[in-house]
């Protein structure tokens, strides 16, 4: 398939996918309806006040939160696949997702909640150096250490903030606090797009650019410093924006597992393994899939409401499952 | 055989390079090692090496495992730190350049290349383009003709299309060659490329690097084979335990008795009865 034509359909996906989205839920609207509450926000005529609350300031900023948070992971895990030479890295395995977690919960719950992205963002890198480097101590980036590496990190900090949990949440807040955990954008609101947005601004476009540099990996260190790439500095460079894209989004919605990893592979499969084709089309892909997991998860078992995570997790880890055999038949 | 002899005839690697910088200043060009040293955890692994490659020329490396060639060679690709001395091609000074603009100087073909990428074979050929391309632009034609010279001019363009993990070990080393061509590099280096092959491809890339180097490029190439080192190339340099210990056309260094002290093995040179070429026995034991 060529890269112009998945981006075509991927393109159309995401407009249809976000138009059923907004008309999906407890007050279940027409497309009519929902177009009139688009339009009447823009400048357009008004319609019943209710509706166009639902759909502005409820369902949409939902629904873009769910598809900046996808696009980020997407790039994130091809980053981090390529930078790593790891077909299973993955902002979630290798721990980014629970350290910027527990960033997060600590500020969160010492009241200092302005300072949510930046814990969040200083979690994640502190885990990734942690992971990369106890990877690089056992003798080197392997796939196999380096996701071993990734799950001693996250055990890690998955204990420190189930402690710290443990210790201060009471009550109503606990639910709260949980499904956050899991991986939720059922609170986003427009603030939570801002920082989503910001995050993907600041280090997803920049990563986006970047595919070039990128395949220069495909060979290894060796190979990518005979192409002219200063492999040390693009590596930590790359990673550190993963690392401040990822904790920017778990900021806003928990650690949503696997978007990072499925999702690029399922491009590559499609369109083949070049950079600059794939991290726009991961984007793309992972900004459709987490708004139909998120979709799902808010209209499955209505009226209850699964966190998103769990959905991801559900279609994540057989696929990832899947990689591990692959990887094993090769070496 | 006469199949593989007979594409090496064919090339049209001449094309190729009359667009790179090999074709500057043959005379003063070449590669030139000076006091060359490399430290990895403390350790020494290349030292106070010198010695000079011509262009236009093939010059084996050669000495026992653990010698420092491939780190020589890492050394020289620029994908080492700590590394200290000068090295200058063509009469200018590695060091002084971009790490880009090394790259398009000199071209690297590793010992065992791998990626789990599903890449194809002009892919992989075209990443040779990475040091001359914009970083941010598609490859502009330009590039994309010479990637396909650089996959004509080995015989490879019928295989444009195959996945990397596909090929023959003779095929993929030609489609690293290929790589390096398209980097448009003055030298080239090459760790044992003929470790795995069967004969035919062994003799193919030889007749290939002794092809390339008729071009006015500058190939330096590690060797384990001492007979091809005594049969293609006209050049050697000699290490062990990361010390230089001879320099010089190869018909005068290797000499049995030099063979003999390097390896530790006793040594007799022969001639090749189907090609007339020098070439060496060997038996255990020795001096």
């Amino acid at each position: 398939m060529s890269p112009g034509l998945l981006g075509a359909v991927l393109g159309v996906a995401l407009v249809i996918v976000i138009g059923v989205s907004l008309t999906l839920g407890a007050a279940s609207l027409s497309l009519a309806e929902v177009g009139a509450a688009l339009w009447a926000r823009l400048g357009g005529a008004s319609v019943d006040p209710l509706v166009e609350g639902i759909v502005w300031d409820l369902r949409m900023p939902r629904i873009v939160t769910a598809a900046l948070v996808g696009a980020g992971l997407g790039v994130a895990g091809v980053v981090m696949q390529a930078v790593t030479r790891n077909p299973l890295a993955d902002p979630y395995l290798l721990g980014l997702s629970s350290g910027a977690s527990f960033g997060a919960v600590a500020v969160l719950l010492a009241g200092l909640t302005f300072l949510l992205p930046v814990a969040a963002f200083a979690g994640a890198l502190i885990a990734v150096v942690a992971a990369l480097g106890l990877a690089s101590a056992m003798g080197g980036l392997t796939p196999s250490r380096t996701v071993l590496a990734g799950v001693a990190v996250s055990a890690f900090a998955a204990a420190l903030t189930s402690f710290v949990v443990f210790w201060f949440v009471t009550g109503d807040s606990y639910r709260e606090v949980l499904s956050w955990l899991l991986g939720s954008v059922a609170g986003a609101r427009w603030p939570e797009v801002l920082i989503a947005a910001g995050a993907f601004l600041v280090a997803g476009l920049p990563l986006l650019l970047t595919g070039r540099m990128l395949d220069a990996f495909a060979f290894g260190d060796t190979s990518a410093a005979a192409l002219g790439i200063n492999v040390p500095r693009t590596r930590w460079l790359m990673l550190g924006l993963a690392a401040l894209l990822t904790g920017g989004l778990v900021s806003v919605s928990g650690s949503i597992g696997f978007v990072g990893l499925v999702l690029p592979h399922a491009v590559r499969l499609l369109v083949g393994p070049g950079h600059r084709a794939l991290l726009p089309l991961s984007a793309l892909a992972g900004g459709v899939f987490l708004v139909l997991a998120d979709t799902l998860a808010r209209t499955l078992f209505d009226p209850r409401e699964l966190p998103v995570g769990v959905i991801t997790a559900l279609v994540g880890a057989p696929v990832f499952a899947l990689l591990l055999l692959r990887s094993r038949a090769r070496t | 055989m006469s199949a593989a002899g007979a594409r090496v005839e064919g090339l049209r690697v001449d094309e190729l390079s009359t667009d790179g910088p090999s074709t500057d200043g043959l005379s003063a060009g070449g590669l030139r090692v000076s006091g060359l040293t490399v430290r990895i955890g403390g350790r020494i692994l290349v030292n106070d090496v010198s010695f000079a490659a011509p262009a236009g020329a093939v010059t084996a490396l050669v000495g026992p495992n653990g010698a420092g060639k491939s780190t020589l060679l890492r050394a020289l690709v620029g994908a080492q730190s700590r590394v200290r001395g000068e090295v200058r091609v063509d009469g200018v000074v590695l060091g002084d350049l971009s790490r880009r603009e090394r790259a398009r100087i000199v071209a690297f073909v590793e010992q065992e290349a791998h990626t789990d990428l599903a890449l194809s074979v002009r892919d992989t050929v075209a990443l040779g383009r990475i040091p001359h391309d914009s970083l941010w632009r598609a490859p502009d034609a330009h590039s994309e003709a010479l990637v396909d010279d650089a996959l004509e001019s080995l015989g490879i363009a019928n295989l444009a299309e195959r996945h990397i993990g596909t090929l023959s070990g003779g095929e993929r080393q030609r489609v690293f060659v290929a790589q390096a061509l398209a980097q448009q590099p003055s030298m080239l280096l090459l760790d044992e490329p003929t470790n795995h092959l069967d004969v035919a491809a062994q003799l193919h890339l030889l007749e290939l690097l002794a092809h390339l180097a008729a071009t006015g490029l500058t190939v330096v190439t590690a060797l384990h084979d001492l007979s091809h080192a005594a049969a293609y190339s006209q050049h050697l340099v000699a290490l062990r335990d990361g010390r230089m210990i001879a320099e010089g056309a190869s018909d005068d260094v290797l000499t049995p008795e030099f063979v003999e002290g390097l390896y530790g093995v006793r040594a007799a040179r022969t001639r090749n009865p189907i090609t007339g070429r020098a070439g060496f026995a060997f038996g255990p034991g020795g001096v």
